[in-house]
């Protein structure tokens, strides 16, 4: 049901049924590892392309968040995905194998989110009842579209971000019990003019701040609302910037805990990261994998998940253009059956 | 260029880049230049060591040796290259392992690896030169204009 001028109210409270997330070495030696399903020893997962690789985490995601939920795969619906590479190869190719029907999406960074949006609204208004979504990235295929081969040494400002390796995937339907899925705000593309791809942060946190201010708008909802609002991939420098942006708007930031996926997901002292993570996985597997598992035990009974995007391709840096940005909002809220 | 672009924004896009900007860790531009100049300085000295040894060891002359030495480094920077060091390198070192020879030997072994799984011709061939291409073609342009220049105001060789 719309609310206000660009959310969504499910009123049949979709549900998290099951999630699966599966990262690569380098996550996997993250804090975070205790809480993925499956760690790869080895970033080209038995595969000869990274671009394979990141297509089979996907997956193995999708077979094991399906298998979690107690369905078999011609039990789902629909599943909606994207990714990070040229037309969505990733997914797309992951849809063939799991031969379910498949609506492709690109949000970037933000395609978790939507994707989540996406599967929440069919289930909520009927039109499926089990729909799987998920998305994958992966740091070398990422690296070899969007900058340099990943052997060439080139030196990183400390602005860049470290994309992750994994895929995250999450069951949606009317189940009893589990965290459940109560509204979403979808993102306007927001461009302040930030041209340099090694500081996404700082070209999506303004996406964030507009997003989150929209939900608090069209939900008439404060910040206290929520025990955990969480950004995507903004990592050290986009965050401090949407904190600054979020005082400056008068938004009580402060009256809730307020995070980043991108600088959970890697130990900084200890992996050369620079700002922190990034990539559709990162907003997917920190989500999926550890924060709902803190839901389940308690730790957070409401949760806001703002995935960011930058929109940008190779190209259009390439021929100046700055970069547009976007962010989806999803809460999620844990408990009393209402 | 920067300027140029910041006439084109509005008076809220300037203001965020401003903003932007103050969040922006700088780069230690100091520490770099430093790590630069003995990273830099270090792969000289062993390209230097390796024509000693070959000039004085195996008494090859002095021209030879000094191709023979630019070959030896080129090797040592694709090995390295290869099982993943010279990238590391290269975020510690920054322009002083991009510089000499072994940078550009670099740019070219890490495109031609990265383009190998869509195979020999279009991929290792094809993208080889990706990085590699521009340096070589302003390079060639440049020596064709010094080339020009030498040739225009050098009284030995004009006057035949």
């Amino acid at each position: 049901m719309l609310k206000g001028h660009q959310s969504w109210l499910f009123n049949q409270k979709p549900t998290i049924h099951a999630t699966a997330t599966v990262v690569g070495p380098f996550e996997g030696r993250g804090p975070l590892a205790n809480d993925f399903d499956r760690i790869h020893d080895h970033s080209m997962v038995d595969k000869d392309s990274w671009e394979k690789a990141e297509r089979k985490m996907l997956e193995e995601a999708g077979d094991l968040a399906i298998q979690k939920a107690g369905y078999s795969k011609d039990q789902i619906h629909f599943f909606i995905g994207g990714d990070l590479m040229n037309q969505i190869t990733s997914t797309s190719f992951a849809a063939r194998t799991l031969g379910i029907p498949f609506l492709g999406i690109f949000g970037a960074c933000s395609s978790s989110m939507e994707s989540l949006a996406i599967a929440s609204l069919l289930v909520d208004t009927g039109a499926a009842d089990q729909v799987l979504a998920g998305t994958c990235s992966h740091n070398s295929s990422a690296e070899k579209q969007f900058r340099y081969p990943t052997e060439y040494g080139s030196q990183k400002p400390p602005t860049a971000q470290y994309t992750v390796t994994g895929a995250g995937t999450v069951v949606v339907d009317r189940a009893k019990d589990g965290p459940r899925i109560t509204s979403a705000t979808i993102g306007r593309v927001i461009d302040m003019g930030i041209s340099d791809p090694f500081n996404m942060g700082a070209a999506m946190a303004p996406a964030a701040v507009d997003t989150i201010q929209a939900h608090f708008r069209d939900l008439q909802r404060a910040p206290d609302y929520y025990d955990l609002i969480v950004t995507g991939d903004l990592a050290k420098v986009g965050f401090e910037i949407a904190n600054e942006l979020l005082q400056k708007h008068n938004v009580p930031i402060d009256r809730t805990q307020f995070k980043d996926c991108g600088m959970m997901i890697y130990n900084y002292e200890e992996q050369m990261v620079q700002s922190g993570g990034s990539g559709c996985a990162c907003s997917a597997v920190v989500t999926y994998g550890h924060l709902l598992n803190q839901m389940r035990e308690g730790k957070w009974k409401r949760m806001l998940v703002v995935a960011t995007g930058a929109l940008l391709s190779p190209l259009s840096y390439q021929q100046g253009e700055t970069i547009p940005c976007i962010a989806h909002a999803v809460s999620i809220e844990m408990g009393e059956s209402s | 260029m920067a300027n140029k672009q910041l006439k084109k924004m509005t008076p809220v896009q300037q203001e965020y880049q401003a903003l932007a900007k103050k969040h922006e860790p700088p780069r230690p531009l100091l520490l770099n230049c430093i790590k630069a100049f003995f990273v830099g300085g270090l792969i000289c000295i062993v390209g230097q060591a390796i024509q000693d040894i070959y000039t004085k060891s195996l008494k090859i002359p002095i021209n030879n040796a000094a191709t023979a030495t630019v070959a030896t480094m080129i090797l040592l920077s694709v090995i390295l290259t290869s099982i993943g060091i010279y990238d590391k390198l290269g975020q510690w070192a920054g322009a002083g392992s991009a510089v000499p020879v072994t940078g550009f030997a670099n740019s070219m072994a890490s495109a031609a690896i990265e383009h190998r799984s869509e195979g020999f011709v279009l991929g290792v061939g094809g993208q080889m030169f990706k990085l590699a291409g521009s340096v070589i073609v302003f390079g060639t342009v440049a020596a064709i204009i010094v080339a020009a220049l030498h040739l225009l105001f050098n009284p030995n060789l004009s006057g035949g």
